[in-house]
């Protein structure tokens, strides 16, 4: 590595010992957690500290040359090693912010955390910064099976209930087969390298059929992390079932971690050298993950289930952006590849902000509504005024509204998609165009779906007695959700300054420079044939409203009085339902029936059967709706099947002979030596 | 000097905008008034109507929250900075430079956000059945927006409008079959976000189709004004939309003094007046669709819109 990105010299990098103590605090305040479950919160405490020390540890990497350092640890003949290179520092800064808000919610929740979660929740930090640091395939395992591990602990949390111990358990499958397929890359490609060290992966980057073995692999190993089509089927499932604040980073930090991994990989340590092809399965996949993920969140009932299929839209932007970006390098446009890098960095750091805010808030309403349910919330803006109101911004910009921070990262894919026909052969160029389509479609929906959850949280009439009573959030957890909405605002206007925070985190995944596209008030690709001005905008809107304000002061001063609301004239309830006939405002299926019948039939299967009664029976009309994600019928029912049919062959072995017994042992034994003598010679 | 002019045609912009919106609604009612036979009310009514709207008090919903204070002046806001970034009679104003057609969709998407939160914060059933068709169709007609930016942009260079305008006043690129497929693609997503017949019908309220009447129904006094005059102004952008790119004759560079500016004015005039007049001819010659043909309506445009990206490849790769 030093070759390439000239490596601080000195053995023992102050900020590396720094990261290590960081990490071995995590550790021991994850054991202090299991041994005294009263310690909830100075567990939060030293979890927060730790999240402040990676935002200042990446703030560091991003601006300093790269360090590196040997741990004197690590299995015979593999030391463990760390390096903080720009790339890394950029995702351990995503890491660090969305770990400062997840704690001090979790500090606000202190006293009623239970003990798997208190042990846990440092543990599940500490795994996901060692991956982001590692400096070799072996440290970069430990650390995202580590990750793994203690996520799957937290899922685990409330294993009273057989759908969560049913999610836990697939979250469980998933992790093992992303574990396995990154541990076989890493092999296949250390095998042809000759180490295990990401400088050696480097400096030897696959070629012909093992190029396509390990894209095949990470894919399916990081892919299936970050919830990319088709392996995505366990992340609605598990992402809630997490309590909390353990959402807000599994959803905002762990995708990130994959995503990480598939940059450094396919990417940074694949170098320039792959052929066109390289790019258009991250593209594709992450396409069909934006829209499918964005269509489920559209039509979900569930404020968490919502927000992780929003996650599995977001994450298919990301991914897109990054296979856009491997397109563009291997078709030597330069500038494009650092723009669609841009892009997946910029919004991988937007949607951290903003998804973490989000689980919070849908904690806040959890907590104070009693319900994750749509059809049971609604008028929550009254009684929950704050929460409301980080959770309009939060919600805002992941509908990709200017001027907030979903929106530039979109933009900038957007443009790099726009320029990408000048990418050779025709069906490139077609594929690309659908992207296009793909992407925007993604973003509609994703609009929809948000506006869907924002009105029928926050607004309208409660739909249940729970809801109307519910209580504000502590001043703890409101003020991480207003971190993350100001955090949400701060990059939704500053763009251009954090691209070029981002530039050597660019230049280290594809080699190019970013900063001529990124201005301070201003994003120009292209050589600024256009531009997007995010400062300006809100100046604008800003003055705007307060033009508008002030003439409507002026010429209109009467002051607005309440009335019973107009409906059309509806009847008012009757005085049982103090909150109006709940059956007379939109639920949560029939927000969603518009999109379920135009999109939802072909995607995902979706069904209305209407089941009318005989004129003059009293029976009632039925509406029957439903969709399901087809990976469930198309891929794990299958799985499950054969799942059983193999169980089913191992249960003959139990009733074979003592002779048969015998015979498979030394057969086994044969083909063993057999084996050992191939590989001999 | 050139900033100067370049600042004084964005005010004169933006005041010519503001002043027309009204108008225009005006003047499509009263086109179609006479098209049934009517006499039609005097063009002038929609800013009657809104001076009236203002003295009136506004009634808020019992149930209704601050966002139903706030939304009108978001809505409005956000399709003004819209406004601003589509050229009328001149090219090259002030904000020129970052006229993008994703940002413009951005703005508007914006108002689009907070008219179906203010329909669904009042609880009523009306408001929330608007605002999720509003966004379902908005989720057909953004990818269709998209696919014209696209071939706008392959054959300008930039999907910057006043590039774009640029690019196809010279003319150099002559008549072109993907131009006309994205000009279809674009009138059908105009149609759909301007809540036009045969999408919606702006002139009914109280029916079950009605997609953009029901977000505002619980809205009154000057609210409903706000509502009535951001939806006036998203039309007059969609056709000066049309109007700037697909003919972009006779617009005045802003340097060109206040002479170029008044041809541009008249040339703009022409241009809006005919774009009114098509559609009304076409809103009176054409039925209202049913809510779930309109899907099939916007996938068509989503189809033109690849067709032409598609005719662009194919006659860029024969070049």
């Amino acid at each position: 590595m030093g070759a390439i990105l000239g490596v601080n010299e000195d053995s023992h990098p102050p900020v590396l010992i720094l990261f290590t103590c960081l990490l071995a605090g995590l550790v021991v305040a994850g054991l202090a957690g299991a041994l005294w479950p009263k310690a909830g919160r100075g567990v939060a405490c030293v979890c927060l500290l730790a999240a402040l020390g990676f935002v200042a540890i990446a703030l560091f990497g991003l601006l300093r040359a790269p360090s590196a350092m040997v741990l004197p640890i690590g299995p015979p003949g593999q030391a463990l090693s760390l390096v903080l290179d720009p790339l890394a520092a950029w995702f351990l800064l995503i890491l660090g912010l969305s770990a400062a808000a997840a704690s001090l919610y979790a500090l606000a929740d202190a006293a009623h955390a239970a003990p798997r979660v208190v042990a846990g929740f440092p543990l599940f930090v500490a795994g996901m910064a060692l991956s982001l640091l590692a400096g070799d395939g072996v440290t970069l395992l430990l650390g995202f099976e580590a990750m793994s591990l203690a996520s799957w602990v937290l899922v685990g949390y409330g294993h009273a209930d057989a759908a969560n111990r049913q999610a836990a358990r697939l979250y469980l499958c998933f992790a093992l087969l992303s574990g396995l397929c990154l541990a076989a890359a890493l092999a296949l490609w250390a095998a042809s390298a000759g180490g295990i060290g990401l400088d050696v992966l480097r400096a030897a980057p696959p070629d012909g059929w093992r190029a396509a073995v390990i894209l095949a692999l990470v894919l399916a190993g990081a892919g299936s992390k970050a919830g990319l089509v088709p392996l995505h089927g366990w992340l609605p499932l598990a992402h809630p079932a997490a309590p909390g604040h353990v959402s807000a980073l599994m959803s905002s930090a762990m995708v990130k971690v994959a995503i990480y991994v598939m940059a450094r990989l396919l990417l940074d340590c694949a170098g320039p050298a792959q052929p066109l092809w390289w790019g258009v399965p991250l593209l594709a996949l992450g396409a069909a993950s934006a829209v499918l993920g964005a269509l489920r969140a559209a039509l979900e009932e569930d404020t968490k289930v919502i927000l992780a299929c929003s996650t599995i839209e977001n994450v298919g932007l990301i991914v897109a952006a990054l296979g856009l970006a491997a397109i563009f390098r291997a078709a030597d446009l330069g500038a494009l590849a650092a723009l669609a890098t841009g892009a997946a960095l910029l919004h991988a750091l937007a949607h951290s902000v903003f998804k973490a805010g989000l689980f919070l808030a849908a904690a806040a309403v959890l907590t104070g509504a009693g319900s994750r349910r749509l059809d049971s919330l609604g008028g929550l803006i009254h009684a929950m005024p704050a929460t409301a109101a980080c959770a309009g911004v939060l919600a805002a910009a992941a509908a990709a509204l200017p001027p907030l921070s979903g929106f530039a990262g979109e933009w900038l894919l957007v443009q790099s998609l726009l320029a990408g026909w000048r990418i050779g052969p025709l069906p490139m160029q077609v594929g690309l165009a659908a992207a296009v389509a793909l992407v925007g479609l993604a973003a509609a929906l994703a609009a929809a779906a948000m506006v869907r959850l924002y009105g029928l949280v926050f607004l309208g009439r409660p739909r249940g007695p729970r809801s109307a009573a519910a209580r504000e959030a502590p001043p703890l957890a409101r003020a991480a959700l207003i971190g993350c909405a100001g955090l949400t605002v701060l990059i939704g206007l500053a763009p251009g300054p954090l691209l070029r925070l981002a530039e050597e985190a660019v230049r280290t995944a594809v080699r190019q420079n970013i900063a001529d596209q990124a201005q301070l008030f201003l994003l120009a690709p292209g050589g600024g044939a256009t531009a997007y001005a995010a400062p300006l905008l809100a100046l604008l809107l800003a003055a705007g409203i307060a033009a508008l304000y002030l003439g409507m002061r002026r010429y209109s001063p009467a002051e607005p009085v309440l009335g019973p609301a107009w409906g059309c004239g509806f009847l008012p309830a009757p005085p049982e339902l103090p909150f109006g006939d709940p059956l007379a405002q939109p639920s949560a299926a029939g927000f969603g029936q518009p999109l379920r019948r135009m999109l939802g039939s072909s995607v995902l299967g979706a069904r209305e059967v209407v089941t009318m009664p005989e004129p003059g029976d009293p029976a009632p009309a039925r509406l029957e709706a439903g969709f399901a994600d087809p990976v469930f019928a198309g891929l794990l029912a299958p799985l499950a099947a054969l799942r059983d049919w193999l169980a089913d062959r191992a249960e003959r072995l139990r009733d074979m002979s003592l002779r048969r017994c015998l015979s498979l042992s030394f057969g086994t034994l044969v083909a063993l030596l057999a084996l050992l003598a191939w590989l001999e010679t | 000097m050139a900033a100067f002019a370049a600042l004084l045609t964005q005010i004169l912009h933006l005041a010519l905008l503001l002043v027309l919106a009204p108008l225009l609604v005006g003047v499509v009612r009263w086109l179609k008034a006479r098209l049934l036979g009517r006499r039609g009310a005097s063009p002038l009514q929609p800013w009657r109507d809104m001076r009236k709207l203002l003295l009136k008090r506004p009634i808020i919903a019992e149930s209704a929250s601050v966002v139903t204070l706030a939304a009108p002046y978001v809505a409005v806001a956000a399709t003004v900075v819209a406004a601003l970034l589509v050229p009328s009679f001149t090219r090259g104003m002030a904000l020129a430079p970052v006229a993008d057609l994703l940002v413009l969709a951005g703005c508007l998407a914006l108002a689009r956000g907070a008219l179906a939160l203010a329909g669904m914060d009042a609880g009523t059933p009306f408001g929330g059945l608007g605002a999720a068709r509003e966004m379902a169709f908005a989720a057909l007609a953004e990818p269709a927006l998209l696919l014209v930016a696209l071939c706008c942009a392959i054959l300008a260079g930039s999907s910057n409008i006043d590039a774009i305008a640029a690019v196809f006043a010279e003319g150099a690129l002559g008549i072109r079959v993907s131009l006309a497929l994205a000009l279809a693609a674009l009138v059908a997503v105009a149609l759909a976000e301007n809540a036009r017949i045969p999408v919606d019908n702006p002139a009914t309220h109280l029916e079950l189709t009605m997609v953009h009447e029901a977000m505002i129904l619980e809205a009154s006094g000057r609210h409903l004004a706000l509502w009535e005059y951001q939806a006036a102004l998203a039309l007059t952008l969609w056709l000066s939309l049309l109007a700037a790119i697909f003919v972009p004759f006779g617009m005045a560079p802003a340097a060109s003094g206040p002479i170029g500016w008044l041809v541009g004015l008249a040339a703009y005039a022409a241009k809006i007046g005919a774009l009114a007049l098509l559609l009304a001819v076409f809103e009176s010659a054409i039925a209202k669709m049913r809510v779930f043909r309109v899907p099939e309506f916007l996938g068509a445009a989503l189809l033109l819109g690849l067709l032409g990206a598609l005719f662009l490849f194919v006659s860029t790769g024969l070049l």
